[in-house]
């Protein structure tokens, strides 16, 4: 067990190094000046100089590089107006555009995207379990026919379709809803759930699909396995055999399916948030690419790069503890 | 002998559906799985069901709990168990009648319990239907009958789940699960077929022990004659679904009436019997081609969780050889290392030390590149003909691809070879563009010797080649093997766990146990007059044909202990 962690997070660190690699040097070759962004588009030659030389832009990529790996390990400071802004280990960096620390700007925003994707995540197991687990139990009736019928419409219309016909509808034209807002949880729970019930739900709408298929096939695969035959032979009613002992097995695939799928959530729910005009991480992901923003672009790169590979670490956990026959290694 | 019948089937008949969607059954035909079977069990008796693969046996024994109600499949004439009609019965009649009355003992122990929860948790689950106890009870229940059957330190033992038991003992949980609710009758259906001889004798002296304590009847189903001899008082044999033979054991056995019975009986190997062996008479003393000095093998391992890996030597310092036109057989049980010597003779594997030759070349230690002009002299056919072929090609491309790696293209010669090598092994030259599921289990192992025999081979290693066959296709494919090897002088490595297989086709034979060679000698020598206590363990373990021997054998077995 400390062995599989610590291989995993050794592996961890080599991903996110690459993808840092990755991310400068696809800035480098795009085009495109950030200090001219970044200054505005009435400076003059000089002013925009004086920003290059001030974020540093004037040294070689390599050389930014380092710094940039510097402050990841052992913090950097920034000149910011007049006097120097420290940033302590681990520095993400300053943003080209507002001078903010990035990982200020991270930390604003990662509550809204968890909020989106768990909640979104909780939808969608109730809605894509259940959905397969009753086409499961009622194959071949005109029932199930109905429910893979609506699941499979779920996952070939975009979220964008799907949100823009709720929204319209629910919040516009009914007005059963509210448009949809990020109110913290901490500050007003209520307020909280309703503005984000539209967005969880076109988001999980298009997973459940998925879910929902999953479900049905493990739920079928386990039901012809040898040992609910046994269990059947003993008396043991088809309800509790379905419950007790086909539910279990089918959903270890959903287990790790869903680790999975949350952390790939974190960085590309981009679609959901521009919709709903959500501040998540995604949304600033895609204001910070339009605007050359290479340090925020970058810990925002690292960030969602942790959740996922985070995510994965905890889908092999979650196999060895709902499945005792696998060993981890 | 009671008056009052525990089993009454009368004119049964099972058909299953076929070729229709499983959503409207009633549209295609149906295949009739059993045809017109009648027997009668007394309370306290035991019969056994015997017949190969595909004669209804299994069927007849769900019919017995009502396993087809709900399934699609049609029934016809009547299943009285213990009072209850089988086929008929519902709800809390049914739950009694399953589990209650009669209980089922599953082949394959690991697929048959749930893996998720712990044995005895299973097994007080099946407690809880059938008695209004409370959980705790029922969890002591558990373990009462889990010591009953012989696992050691029931009560903690019974926290572990199914992987974490040998294959024996996993048996063991699934009887001790039909025990729990002390059922009159106990249906068995293969219970010992996935099991190594010696620990199949152990289940059948526990069945039997058991059925003597309890009063329990018994329906023992079974392909293995020799299963039965020592276990039934009645057998009843089938074919294609029908009763072809019913009678006392003794008499079935000892002097069978119908031809199809003494086929059957015949084709079985006999361990004790000098065969005639089917290579040539005098043992041959052709070329040395093979020969091994002290291989050994290790392989890593992971402990579990949180353990470092340490390895474990599966094969532990084995010397032999090898002459062109002999047979070896390897014989031992399961975990012996004996598949792991085979894939190392063909040089599958690589061996951690020791050195191996070939033709009086050092071929232990070459790399991949160097191995490929000998990959074609050395040869193996594998245990299970059904995932040792493509299932997604034709059977003629399987046995062309040894030709084309050899560097073959011309396409017309391919095919003229691969016929020539269709009707080698007795199939049909013409079957070149089926499918490997088109075919029968004895028939898909002839394709594989086929493949193994394209590249014109000088030494095949057979890994069971067998055990996943009927006896009367066992006899066909062991006898086939020997007509290759006569015509071709084929030297023949013949791995094995069954002790009578061996004997019948093998010049020489070496038991192999926990990765060593404990004897090795003449065939005749070793199970004649066998020096190591293993071998004549395993000797004594093996079943005998005849009712008298079979009785002898289990009382010289438990007087052993």
């Amino acid at each position: 067990m400390t062995r599989f962690l610590l291989r995993k997070a050794v592996g961890m660190i080599g991903v996110l190094f690459a993808l840092t690699l990755v991310v400068y040097a696809a800035f480098y070759l795009a085009p495109g000046d950030p200090a001219q962004l970044a200054c505005g588009e009435k400076c003059s030659p000089a002013q925009v100089l004086q920003v290059r030389e001030r974020l540093g832009l004037d040294a070689p990529v390599h050389l930014q590089y380092a710094r940039f790996l510097q402050g990841l390990v052992a913090g950097r400071d920034f000149s910011a107006g007049t006097g120097l802004l420290h940033c302590p280990a681990p520095c993400l960096g300053v943003s080209y555009r507002s001078g903010e620390q990035v990982s200020d700007m991270i930390a604003a925003r990662l509550p809204v995207t968890a909020s989106l994707a768990f909640g979104a995540m909780v939808i969608w197991l109730v809605l894509g379990v259940g959905t397969g687990l009753l086409s499961a139990l009622r194959r071949g009736r005109l029932s199930e026919r109905l429910l893979t019928a609506l699941t499979l419409t779920g996952t070939a219309v975009p979220v964008f379709v799907i949100g823009l016909v709720l929204l319209i509808v629910l919040c516009a034209q009914l007005q059963w809803l509210p448009f949809p807002s990020y109110v913290p949880l901490t500050e007003d729970p209520q307020q909280w759930f309703w503005g984000l019930l539209l967005p969880w739900f076109s988001l999980a709408l298009i997973e459940s699909a998925k879910y929902a298929r999953l479900t049905r096939s493990a739920m079928l695969e386990t039901l012809a396995e040898d040992h609910i035959r046994t269990f059947r032979a003993y008396g043991v009613s088809e309800r509790h055999l379905v419950t007790r002992h086909a539910l279990r097995g089918a959903l270890t695939p959903v287990i790790a399916l869903t680790a999975m799928d949350l952390g790939t959530l974190f960085g590309s729910a981009v679609l959901t948030e521009s919709l709903f005009g959500l501040p998540g991480l995604g949304k600033l992901l895609v204001s910070s690419v339009s605007l050359i923003d290479l340090p925020t672009v970058v810990g925002l790169v690292l960030v969602t790069g942790f959740c996922v590979v985070l995510a994965n670490i905890v889908a092999d956990l979650l196999y060895a503890v709902t499945d005792r026959r696998v060993v981890l290694g | 002998m009671s008056d009052e019948l525990l089993v009454d089937v009368r004119d049964l008949v099972v058909e299953f559906p076929v070729g229709a969607p499983a959503a409207a059954p009633s549209d295609g035909g149906h295949l009739r799985a059993v045809d017109g079977v009648t027997f009668t069990l007394a309370a306290g008796q035991a019969l056994g069901i015997v017949g190969e693969s595909g004669s209804g046996k299994s069927t007849v024994a769900a019919a017995l709990l009502g396993l087809h109600q709900g399934t699609g499949a049609r029934t016809g004439g009547s299943v009285r168990v213990a009072g209850v009609d089988a086929a008929t019965a519902q709800g809390a009649d049914l739950r009694r009648l399953r589990g209650g009355l009669a209980a089922m003992v599953f082949q394959d122990p690991l697929s048959a319990l749930d893996p998720y929860y712990a044995v005895g948790d299973q097994i007080a689950e099946v407690v809880r239907v059938h008695r209004t106890v409370s959980r705790r009870d029922a969890r002591a229940r558990a373990v009462q009958v889990l010591d009953r059957v012989g696992i050691a330190d029931a009560a903690r033992r019974s926290r572990s789940r199914p992987h974490e038991f040998s294959g024996g003992m996993r048996q063991r949980v699934l009887i001790a699960m039909a025990l729990a609710c002390e059922p009159r009758l106990l249906v068995a259906d293969e219970p010992t077929t996935a099991l190594d001889v010696t620990v199949q004798a152990q289940i059948l002296d526990l069945l039997h022990e058991l059925r003597a304590e309890t009063g329990a009847g018994l329906v023992l189903v079974t392909h293995d004659l020799g299963v039965v001899a020592g276990s039934v008082d009645r057998v009843l044999v089938m074919k294609d679904g029908r009763a072809v033979e019913h009678g006392p054991v003794a008499e079935v056995l000892g002097a069978p009436r119908e031809p199809y019975t003494r086929a059957l009986l015949a084709a079985v190997p006999r361990v004790d019997a000098p065969q005639a062996p089917v290579g040539p008479a005098d043992p041959p003393r052709g070329e040395l081609l093979l020969e091994a000095t002290e291989l050994r093998r290790e392989f890593a391992t992971r402990g579990g969780l949180t353990r470092r890996s340490a390895p474990v030597a599966a094969v532990d310092g084995v010397s032999l050889t090898v002459r062109a036109g002999e047979t070896l057989g390897i014989v031992g049980e399961s975990g012996s290392g004996k598949t792991t010597l085979g894939r190392m003779l063909v040089r599958l594997l690589e061996p951690t030390a020791g050195r191996l030759h070939y033709r009086g070349r050092d071929i232990g230690a070459l790399g991949e590149r160097e191995l490929r002009s000998l990959r074609r002299e050395l040869q193996m056919v594998f245990q299970d003909p059904a995932s040792s072929l493509n299932p997604r090609r034709t059977i003629g491309e399987s046995v062309a691809d040894p030709l084309r790696v050899a560097g073959e293209s011309d396409e017309r010669r391919i095919r003229t070879r691969v016929g020539e090598l269709l009707e080698r092994v007795g199939l049909n030259a013409d079957w070149y563009h089926r499918y490997p599921h088109e075919f029968s289990g004895g028939q898909r192992q002839r394709v594989g010797i086929a493949r193994a025999l394209a590249p014109e081979p000088r030494l095949i290693v057979c890994d069971e080649p067998v055990s996943a066959l009927d006896v009367t296709t066992q006899a066909q494919v062991v006898d086939l093997l020997g007509e290759l090897q006569r015509d071709l002088g084929l030297a023949l490595v013949f791995i094995a766990h069954d002790l009578a297989v061996v004997r019948q086709v093998s010049d020489r034979v070496a038991v192999m146990r926990a990765g060593r060679f404990v004897e090795q000698g003449d065939a005749d020598t070793v199970y004649d007059s066998p020096q190591h206590p293993y071998t004549k363990d395993l000797l004594a373990a093996v079943p005998a044909l005849d009712p008298t021997e079979a009785t002898a054998r289990r009382h010289a077995r438990l007087a052993a202990v």
